[in-house]
């Protein structure tokens, strides 16, 4: 309320800038295409936290207008829209970017122009080296496989198989692990590859099991591919750990792979998807519980992870515009930067100039599937 | 040796979805020279159909019927409403055609449905059925099964029915068909239908195994349409054969090649053969009238 | 003085190119005008497969890509200036053109039209997989053409918006009046014997195979020369530029808007690359705008939209 006041007192005197009259945030998600299983849940979660924002009155007393378009998951559209909310729209801020490539087209237009913007894909590319304006929430997905080394390590497993998707999300994935496996003393042994439209792995999962001295099978992968791993997996009765990636942590998962083939598979997974698990004090209870609550009943599906980092990018960028009391977007940019223990559904955001993601390896929990239900792991 | 065999069973299992795409493909083309790459949106709509229906309340079977139904009337829809008025057309505005009739349909069922991905139970249950150290599910013994009834189906009925004849007569003299008293607008009408039934119970028998969602047919289309080159575009035998075969290629590239170049060595192959064979392994041969 | 069809085409584009930012409500549609030029190209080479030569190809997409990729790889690993990129690119494109060009073409109506779909999807394979090469389906960065930067030094200081505007304008204003300039020799002129009837066309004494791969090796250039403007423009590229919808896409374009004729191919670019920016209000319904568009203009408008409002006119002038 304070700062409510001081920001009025300045828009009188004119110091603040432009007055905060109907904030304009962009959007530009794969609600469509080959990514639309991540895209739509984001533009979903943005609409309706956008309705929730302005019926409480939106940002100190301005409403904030959401534009929103959809890319179809090309980088070209992306960009092409990116272009847009800047140049036609003027929008003071820009959240998207569902895959890795969509983003790299959309960063490279936020920077030129100076608009912070923050991403929801994965890649460390994004943030690494860091760029003035660039923001992102997910995990990277080198902390993905660093967690699930973490894991393997504590259970002794030091040889293991990777089978992955051969989308963006996949390969990068796969990529990444194998860059740092070395780190946990684990060696990869089997190493495969299959298209997300395939309609079956056992080919290359037999070939994993054949293969001398595997201990555990990694999966990374989004969409239908990893269930459809995860049924040939116990169709062939492979006996060893299975993980997945955070690429399927949602309800679906389970649903699609069948409570009897998923029994078992471990994931690095967020608070979102063990919200009824969370101890009473755990800081992400409240707004993870907020969040499941809201989306489930406006949407009719389970909440999943994905739609989890929009509400997180939206969650800091409202919050820093908030702090800034100014949509200016060099303040705005500056307020993000300065966001300390925010608590978001997929971790607690603290950001700084050497650091645009703003998590560690704690905000990722290892669960476990038992009985079609999540468990934490430890 | 079991290694092997679960290679081949997998290739079986993929090679069978491929057939069943396939053997859509055939009737229309065998009708109107037209190659209908909405073909896989009936899949599509076949599964989607289904799980909707089916999560609605209605018993399996009947969401199945359902789904059968209503996907065979919109074929007919399809050919009353785009390929009839389009006669005598070049075949790339054909494809222009097709390929518009398949986004639009794309984009309806993502508005009617969603856009998560979805799947019912397997008929049989999911405990894999082994053979000397290899499995396969019981679902896959539906889709293979589903694949060689329609293959007998439709050569009998191309080759012991008067109405097939006549869908044959059409597709090679529309004219001369009309002049022996074929009602060729029934006979398109018939075959869209067909087509698009087939195509349903397509996704109907696969969805169990490969899941499905508003966008899957594009995919399946294209291996459906790959497959049905090689075997030879039009032949019943073709497609079932086409579809096996580049099904069990992909199997065997991935396991004793490279899973990442699997679909490569399934085009490389399409490629060598339609070099060698332009018409596709068992296609017609035609000539070119001046 | 009556203008040919040749000059009045390129008359045309060349007002268009240099007037219709008088009309721009914002910076933006420098960019959507940009696009529009670079799909310009593209389709401009399926007019001469197509249109002229009569033959199908649905993975022209793959030469865009290698474009593209030659844009991205070629500075960084051959020390080449991007401008030489571009060229090199052109010259694998046409290159592997002729190489599969000579098989395949053999084939006929769905046949070619697989076995073109086979080769770009083979392309977009090797794009996304090597990744130690291309950085896989995540994307690449392409490094920048530095015109603008020489321009600017120049006294000639342009947003990138318009500074890749009039480039790629001043691109596509070439690849047309070259198209346009092939129509009117004696290679033109056979080409389109051999769409009207190839068997016709061999017994006048044409040697209709090398036609045909000379048809397709210059398509492949142009589709390949778009794909690196496309690459240089974004600075940023991924394998999606070779992708099978990508080649729907160039056809549909081509054939929507007449291909047969150059302006009408430009026009279908314009109208493809436009619908989605018009179409964002009512996002969810694109795809069915989309393919009602495509179904209703090959019924009602054969030969696409310009070539037969041309007629309409003509017809109503005599």
């Amino acid at each position: 309320m304070k700062t409510f006041l001081t920001t009025t007192a300045l828009v009188a005197l004119g110091l603040a800038g432009p007055a905060l009259a109907e904030i304009k945030i962009g959007a530009s998600l794969s609600a469509t295409g080959p990514a639309a299983f991540l895209g739509d849940p984001e533009l979903k979660t943005l609409e309706l936290l956008v309705e929730e924002l302005n019926a409480k009155g939106g940002i100190n007393g301005e409403p904030v207008e959401l534009i929103a378009y959809d890319d179809n998951g090309d980088p070209n559209k992306a960009r092409t829209f990116a272009t847009r909310l800047v140049e036609d729209d003027e929008v003071v801020a820009i959240i998207g970017g569902t895959t890795t490539g969509t983003t790299m087209s959309i960063l490279s237009v936020a920077e030129e122009a100076e608009i912070p913007f923050i991403s929801l894909a994965g890649a460390i590319d994004i943030i690494d080296p860091v760029k003035p304006f660039t923001f992102k929430t997910p995990h990277t997905d080198r902390m993905a496989c660093q967690k699930i080394f973490e894991d393997m390590q504590k259970r002794g497993i030091a040889s293991i198989g990777m089978i992955s998707g051969t989308d963006g999300f996949g390969a990068s994935m796969q990529a990444q692990c194998k860059s740092v496996v070395g780190d946990y003393g684990i060696t990869i042994v089997a190493d495969e590859t299959y298209d997300p439209k395939d309609a079956d792995m056992t080919a290359q999962l037999t070939k994993i099991k054949g293969t001398e001295g595997v201990q555990a099978v990694l999966n990374p992968g989004f969409g239908q591919g990893p269930s459809i791993v995860t049924r040939n997996y116990k169709q062939l009765a492979i006996d060893l750990p299975f993980y997945q990636s955070h690429g399927v942590a949602s309800d679906g998962f389970i649903q699609l792979a069948g409570t009897d083939a998923a029994e078992g598979v471990r994931l690095p997974g967020t608070a979102l998807l063990v919200a009824d698990l969370l101890a009473e004090d755990d800081p992400q209870k409240p707004v993870v519980a907020a969040y499941k609550a809201a989306f489930e009943a406006k949407t009719g599906t389970p909440v999943g992870t994905f739609g989890g980092y929009a509400h997180d990018a939206f969650l800091i960028m409202t919050d820093a515009i908030a702090r800034a009391g100014s949509a200016e977007p060099a303040a705005i940019r500056d307020a993000i930067e300065a966001t300390s223990g925010l608590a978001g559904t997929t971790g607690i955001y603290t950001f700084s100039p050497e650091d645009h993601l703003g998590l560690d390896l704690s905000a990722f929990r290892m669960l476990e599937i038992k009985d079609g239900k999540w468990t934490l792991v430890e | 040796m079991s290694e092997l065999l679960q290679f081949l069973l997998s290739g079986v299992t993929v090679g069978a979805v491929y057939a069943l795409v396939a053997l859509g493909f055939t009737i229309i083309y065998n009708a109107s020279d037209v190659v209908n790459f909405a073909q896989g949106e009936f899949v599509m709509l076949g599964g989607m159909t289904t799980v909707f229906v089916h999560a609605a309340g209605a018993p399996l079977p009947l969401a199945v019927l359902a789904a059968i139904v209503l996907t065979a009337a919109l074929g007919v829809a399809m050919n009353k409403l785009a390929i009839e008025p389009a006669r005598g057309a070049p075949v790339v505005s054909l494809v222009i055609i097709t390929i518009g009739a398949s986004i639009f349909i794309r984009g309806a069922a993502q508005l009617i449905f969603d856009k998560q991905i979805h799947s019912f139970p397997a008929f049989s249950g999911d405990d894999p059925i082994r053979i000397m150290g290899a499995t396969i599910l019981p679902q896959s013994l539906w889709v293979i099964g589903g694949a060689v009834a329609v293959f007998i189906g439709l050569w009998l009925f191309f080759t012991r029915t008067l109405l097939g004849r006549a869908v044959l007569a059409t597709s090679n003299n529309r004219l001369a068909a009309q002049l022996v008293g074929i009602n060729t607008t029934f006979v398109m009408t018939l075959s869209f239908a067909l087509s698009a039934g087939i195509g349903a119970l397509a996704g109907v028998l696969v969805t169990p195994i490969t899941l499905t969602s508003y966008d899957v047919g594009l995919g399946l289309a294209l291996k459906g349409f790959a497959a049905a080159m090689l075997g030879g575009m039009g032949n019943p035998k073709g497609a079932l054969v086409g579809g096996l075969a580049l099904g069990l290629l992909e199997g065997l590239t991935a396991g004793y090649i490279s899973s990442q170049y699997k679909d490569a060595a399934a085009f490389i192959v399409i490629l060598a053969v339609l070099f060698f064979l332009p018409q596709g392994l068992f296609g017609r041969k035609s000539t070119d009238r001046v | 003085m009556r203008l040919t069809q040749k000059s009045a085409t390129l008359l045309a584009l060349a007002v268009i190119v240099a007037l219709a930012p008088l009309f721009f409500p914002s910076s933006f549609y420098y960019r959507v005008g940009a696009l529009i030029f670079v799909n310009g190209l593209a389709v401009t080479g399926i007019v001469i497969l197509t249109g002229w030569a009569g033959q199908i190809s649905l993975g022209h997409a793959g030469f865009a890509g290698i474009g593209a990729y030659a844009c991205a790889l070629a500075p960084v690993h051959l020390g080449l200036h991007p401008a030489g990129a571009v060229l090199l690119g052109a010259a694998i494109s046409a290159v592997l053109a002729w190489l599969v060009g000579r098989p395949i073409l053999r084939l006929k109506g769905y046949y070619l039209a697989v076995a073109s779909l086979g080769m770009g999807i083979l392309i977009s394979m090797v794009l996304n997989n090597e990744r130690d090469l291309t950085r896989g389906p995540d994307g690449i960065d392409v490094p920048d053409l530095g015109l603008r930067g020489a321009l600017k030094a120049a006294g000639l200081d342009l947003s990138n918006g318009q500074f890749w505007y009039f480039f790629c304008g001043i691109a596509l204003l070439l690849g047309a009046w070259l198209a346009l300039n092939l129509f009117n020799s004696p290679t033109g002129r056979a080409l389109r014997a051999l769409h009207g009837s190839e068997i016709a066309a061999r017994t006048v004494g044409i040697d209709v195979a090398r036609l045909k791969l000379q048809a397709f090796v210059i398509s492949a250039v142009y589709a390949s020369v778009s794909g690196s403007l496309l690459a240089l423009q974004n600075k940023f590229i991924t394998p999606d530029v070779a992708g099978f919808m990508h080649s729907v896409e160039m056809v549909t374009m081509a054939v929507l808007g007449g291909v047969g004729s150059v302006a009408g191919a430009i026009f279908g670019a314009a109208v493809l690359t436009l619908l989605p920016q018009v179409l964002t209000v009512f996002a969810e319904y694109e795809q069915l705008v989309l393919g009602t568009v495509m179904v209703l203009v090959m019924i009602f408008l054969r030969e696409g939209v310009v070539p037969s409002i041309l007629r309409k006119i003509r017809g109503a002038g005599e």
